[in-house]
């Protein structure tokens, strides 16, 4: 089981908590989270990354155990200490804007 | 006795203003979507408790999002986030995936530039059926979904009418008007910043542009250009569908043959810089437009706010004040922020940049803010309810 915390207006949008957990069958990595956060909650496709081109939005970020993975290839594998649910994967909200 | 709801999108979040006929006394309902710029919200004509709104964020992209109990509730058109994960549909209702290749226009800097999909900047519902509604979208694109918004389809032959040469204005390049001719529902006008007018006459298959007369010797020096003009606004009455109105970047002009040509209609106005035009609901010589200063100071000239309506289809403009401030205003009005009622006398609406919504009960003679201090307004469109 997959810890995963959402920013604001994405738990608005799918009425969720700040975090929310999903299961992920194989390989644990950007990827594969992103896609089970996708088909568990489809009201979030496209809002994570584009619907297309499947890159991530550009003011967006991804964290996990102190590492950003926001631009490591979607492939990459995420730590254990998210494979074992005992830190979350962060989607966040770039500081922008006024 | 009849009711106006007036569905007002800003830069952040939807509010719902609703009055008796009357029009004096207000709710104020919102915000809605809060914090997301909200582009654009319209209600079906055929069925008014089908609203369908355009919710955008820089961060998270486009969604959709339908009601259908005029307003109370909505979803993501595509499906609410409520379902069992097992019945979830495909969230889909945000996709907007250019058809075939997907081309390039011309960049700021006159570079090709592929099309990339920004948002949705207006939603048309159409006159016939309030499961079918038209997108227009940056970059300058027209989709259409038949299933009430759940998916779109781009009508790709607009882009192919010199598409290659459509360049963004200082907005973006945003298709951000579409007029249904309720009397020939194969023909559909639309306009885009900075490309023009086009007009189908079969639905969409084909297109052509609809802007000989049209003069832009500031952006525009070659004189018999097609596409490229910075239409910021194009208007029609019901009644009569082949008169057309425009405001371009500079300029109010009119078109009586359907788009085929353009004439001036600027007359006495102190600035033909603008971006709102609107038509009357029973006058359809009746016209009203918000002159800015310039293309390089977007706020009213002389710092008073002013409406101007010409009774006569142009050239004869007489400025309406009352209630409107005369001294140090400057916001701005922009092009989807103005909107007509149906009641007799006819309503006028519109908000500005500063966050108020005006009305006038009385085509325009006086004007009372029904709200002063929500964010930029971005949109506002009028339903008159039994």
């Amino acid at each position: 089981m997959i810890r995963v915390e959402l920013p604001f207006h994405l738990r608005t949008l799918a009425r969720v908590e700040r975090e929310v957990t999903v299961d992920v069958i194989g390989p644990v990595t950007v990827r594969t989270v992103l896609d089970a956060i996708e088909t568990r909650y489809p009201v979030l496709c496209g809002t994570i990354r584009d619907h297309v081109t499947q890159q991530r939005r550009p003011f967006l970020r991804f964290y996990a155990c102190e590492e950003d993975f926001s631009n490591a290839p979607m492939d990459t594998p995420l730590p254990e200490a998210v494979t074992s649910g005992k830190e979350p994967f962060s989607i966040i909200g770039a500081i922008a804007g006024g | 006795m009849s009711k106006v709801q007036v569905l007002v999108g800003t830069k952040k979040g939807a509010f719902v203003l609703t009055s008796d006929g009357t029009r004096r006394k207000w709710d104020v309902n919102g915000p809605l979507f809060a914090g997301w710029e909200v582009y654009h919200l319209k209600g079906s004509s055929v069925d008014p408790n089908r609203i369908y709104a355009s919710q955008t964020s820089g961060w998270f992209g486009q969604i959709i999002q339908r009601s259908d109990d005029g307003g109370k509730s909505w979803e993501p058109a595509g499906g609410g986030p409520t379902t069992t994960p097992d019945g979830m549909p495909k969230g889909e209702s945000n996709k907007f995936a250019y058809e075939g290749e997907i081309g390039k226009h011309l960049w700021y800097d006159g570079t090709p530039h592929p099309w990339e999909f920004k948002r949705v900047w207006h939603l048309e519902p159409s006159l016939t059926d309030p499961d079918t509604v038209y997108a227009g979208v940056e970059d300058a694109a027209l989709f259409r979904s038949t299933n009430a918004g759940k998916t779109w389809q781009e009508l790709p032959a607009l882009r192919s009418v010199k598409g290659h040469l459509w360049q963004p204005g200082a907005g973006g390049m945003c298709l951000h008007t579409i007029l249904l001719d309720k009397t020939n529902p194969n023909r559909i006008y639309v306009a885009i910043s900075a490309a023009g007018v086009f007009r189908t006459d079969d639905a969409g298959k084909t297109w052509r542009p609809a802007t000989q007369g049209l003069k832009s010797a500031y952006e525009l020096p070659d004189k018999k250009s097609e596409v490229g003009h910075c239409v910021h606004r194009i208007a029609m009455h019901p009644s009569r569908p082949n008169v057309l109105f425009m405001q371009k970047h500079w300029d109010v002009n009119r078109s009586d043959d359907a788009g085929e040509s353009w004439d001036e209609v600027s007359g006495n106005l102190p600035s033909d810089f603008g971006f709102p035009i609107d038509v009357h609901a029973h006058e359809p010589n009746t016209v009203y437009v918000v002159p800015i200063k310039s293309d390089s100071e977007h706020y009213p000239p002389e710092g008073k706010l002013r409406v101007y309506r010409s009774r006569t289809g142009g050239n004869e403009w007489e400025p309406l004040t009352n209630g409107l401030p005369q001294s140090d205003c400057y916001v701005n009005v922009l092009r989807d922020a103005m909107a007509v009622d149906s009641l007799d006398k006819c309503g006028v609406y519109f908000g500005t940049t500063g966050g108020q919504v005006y009305a006038s009960a009385d085509a325009g003679d006086n004007w009372t803010p029904i709200v002063r201090d929500l964010p930029g307004v971005l949109s506002v469109e009028v339903q008159t309810l039994p």
